[in-house]
């Protein structure tokens, strides 16, 4: 270990220069809050652990060599960002969903290891050279292809985003869980290298009444839900890659439907097999579950389509401004399984005023979108919330315009506008307003 | 006079584009055989198509589901723990709780037999016999009190199950709500006052872990 060399002097020296200096900001500090760490005391700390004139290790010694990780890891600083679930959710760990820490990320890409996992029964493990995808039903020849096979077709890349039908779902009634992690966080988006769904069905030849697909999966839940034909024609990816490297176990190794801008139940993981229909099959998660409940009894199916939504992932709950009052950045994210985001639209104050965010990045279809808006906190309690529009016009609506026409039973497909309150501390709450 | 070199173009595109690209037949994948089709194409549809010769009574199916199924399900189907509930809840639909069970939501019965047949037991699927799964099928019905409990169902018998809530799904409806160019969104002076009415915090349901996570600086 080195000696930290710390100056007692230096630290009453530069103590006492910001404090003859700054005793209007001192002052004013003061007023804002009592937890609030002063100008000066922050100074005094930086002073004593001041990381310029401190000798750190990192400066002498040597670090590890290549390969110390062949794989690689985040720095052990990192390891907060991190999948949490919520245990009372579900009635089993392998039939259950983890969120993705959207606080702690930016742009618009999810790393692998941090994408939202949801499986009805567990992780299948499934090894490569055994797995195949089978073409049947109303096809002019059922076909198998290995992986190899697949990897021979011509590949696209595409950017696209996956939520979970029940995203936010559990804030239908209410706000409930503290987290943009738990309240949006089922939902990732990864660039997906693949093949056209198209280009498989065309080896395989589809009979002129082919109107359905059944991808099944092949874990031992036996996923398996109806596609239109003109979706699957229209843009759906078999995929084998996310963000370059082979999908994850979690995520469907080896290999996955990709269903552009649709309900994540539908991109069925560990695909083994296509049946091709005249009619919907009516499978328990397109009938029993992803349906949505209204309040006179009647619930609405084959609800594909994600709605365009967006969420401000800082300040939040779990990432509360700590750097008290003064210039602030405020970001998030949004989305649409329609099209793109025209325009995200903030307000400090709880929807009396709004002003337009700034999109950064990449404006992809059915992909993210990273919004930010910058601005000068006085210190006063402040009702965050965010509205997206995306390419062809939808509003995102607020939770009560939803309510409005779907009652409270809904589950599913909850696109509300997010309310945080982020008090005078700088901490932030998930509530309603009026 | 225009048609001619348009024609032209068009053929010359198909022939020199499009044919080295991408013709629709790379030869890629090998034809599936029969005895590879019949082990994994075990899907049911509503119109029956799908299900394999069989049936079981109620009395068989009790049986099997009090082995099988009963542990995570109940005896009844009342579910144990959070465990889905499979009877009941009949009249809860429009109720502030709805209890959504086989009898109460689900519109057609060959979903049962085909989640059942490809994902039942929990963590021992595709382990019942066809037999087992038309009997399992037949007892959630008569629980659900849809068939009278001296029934077998079977596969010739199957198409003619009814299931009370099929008349209560719908197609997808949506965009519900106005998009810009009903209502263009409100940018000044919107709202006078605006009061908290609900907050997380007093209910209190979000992990502990992530309070202390919330809590670092």
């Amino acid at each position: 270990m080195t000696t930290k060399l710390n100056t007692p002097e230096l630290s009453r020296r530069a103590l006492l220069k910001s404090a003859a200096a700054g005793g209007v900001t001192l002052a004013a500090s003061a007023t804002v809050t009592a937890g609030a760490t002063t100008a000066a005391q922050a100074l005094e700390k930086e002073t004593k652990e001041n990381p310029i004139t401190t000798k750190q290790d990192w400066n002498q010694v040597l670090g590890d060599g290549v390969d110390a990780n062949p794989y690689g890891k985040p720095s052990e600083y990192e390891k907060n960002v991190i999948r949490r679930s919520v245990p009372w959710l579900t009635a089993s760990p392998e039939s259950s969903i983890n969120f993705t820490p959207l606080h702690e990320l930016d742009g618009i890409i999810t790393p692998n290891g941090l994408c939202f996992e949801r499986h009805h029964a567990g992780i299948a493990e499934v090894d490569p050279t055994e797995h195949r995808l089978m073409i049947n039903g109303l096809v002019d020849k059922p076909l198998v292809f290995t992986m190899e096979d697949l990897k021979r077709f011509p590949r696209t890349n595409k950017i696209y985003f996956l939520e979970c039908a029940a995203n936010s779902g559990m804030e239908w009634r209410g706000a409930q869980l503290n987290g943009c992690q738990f309240t949006h966080g089922m939902i990732h988006c990864v660039n997906y290298t693949g093949v056209l769904l198209k280009d498989i069905l065309a080896e395989a030849g589809l009979k002129t009444n082919a109107k359905w697909l059944m991808p099944e999966g092949a874990d031992a839940s036996g996923m398996n839900r109806s596609v239109p034909i003109e979706k699957a024609l229209k843009d759906c990816m078999v995929a084998f890659k996310m963000n370059g490297e082979a999908l994850r176990p979690e995520q469907g190794y080896p290999l996955r439907l990709v269903i552009p801008g649709w309900e994540g139940n539908m991109w069925v993981k560990w695909l083994r097999r296509i049946e091709v229909g005249d009619m919907p099959w009516h499978a328990r998660e397109e009938t029993s579950k992803y349906t949505d409940l209204m309040e006179n009894g009647k619930a609405r199916r084959f609800t594909w389509e994600m709605d365009c939504k967006s969420i401000i992932t800082n300040p939040s709950p779990q990432a509360p401004i700590t750097h008290g009052k003064g210039h602030t950045v405020l970001t998030g994210l949004a989305w649409s399984g329609r099209g793109t985001i025209d325009r995200v639209d903030i307000t400090l104050d709880g929807g009396k005023n709004w002003q337009k965010a700034r999109i950064d990045g990449p404006s992809l279809d059915k992909a993210l979108h990273r919004f930010y808006f910058e601005f000068e906190w006085d210190g006063r309690p402040l009702l965050l919330q965010s509205r997206a529009i995306d390419s062809t016009g939808y509003v995102q609506p607020t939770k009560d315009e939803l309510r409005e026409v779907r009652g409270t039973n809904s589950i599913y497909h909850n696109n509300g506008i997010q309310t945080w309150h982020v008090n005078g501390k700088g901490e932030a709450e998930n509530v309603e307003i009026s | 006079m225009l048609k001619f070199p348009k024609t032209l173009s068009i053929v010359f595109c198909l022939s020199l584009c499009a044919t080295p690209v991408f013709a629709g037949k790379l030869n890629l994948g090998r034809e599936a055989t029969k005895a590879e089709i019949k082990a994994w194409d075990i899907d049911v549809r509503p119109d029956g198509q799908g299900l394999p010769e069989g049936k079981g009574t109620v009395e068989k199916g009790e049986q099997v589901f009090a082995e099988q199924c009963a542990a995570c399900h109940g005896d009844f189907g009342e579910g144990v723990d959070r465990w889905p509930v499979l009877a009941g809840g009949l009249g809860t639909i429009k109720s502030e709780d709805p209890v959504k069970t086989v009898g109460s939501y689900w519109p057609y019965a060959s979903t049962v037999f085909d989640y059942i047949y490809r994902a039942m037991p929990f963590g021992n699927a595709q382990s019942l016999s066809p037999d087992e799964v038309y009997a399992v099928t037949a007892y959630i019905l008569y629980l659900n009190e849809i068939v009278a409990e001296d029934f077998e169902l079977s596969k010739k018998n199957f198409t003619s199950i009814k299931m009370p809530n099929e008349k209560n799904f719908f197609a997808d409806p949506r965009p519900d709500t106005p998009s810009r160019s009903k209502k263009k969104p409100c940018m000044k002076n919107c709202k006078k006052e605006v009061k908290i009415t609900k907050r997380a915090r007093i209910i209190n349901v979000t992990p502990e872990e992530d309070k202390k996570t919330a809590a670092k600086e």
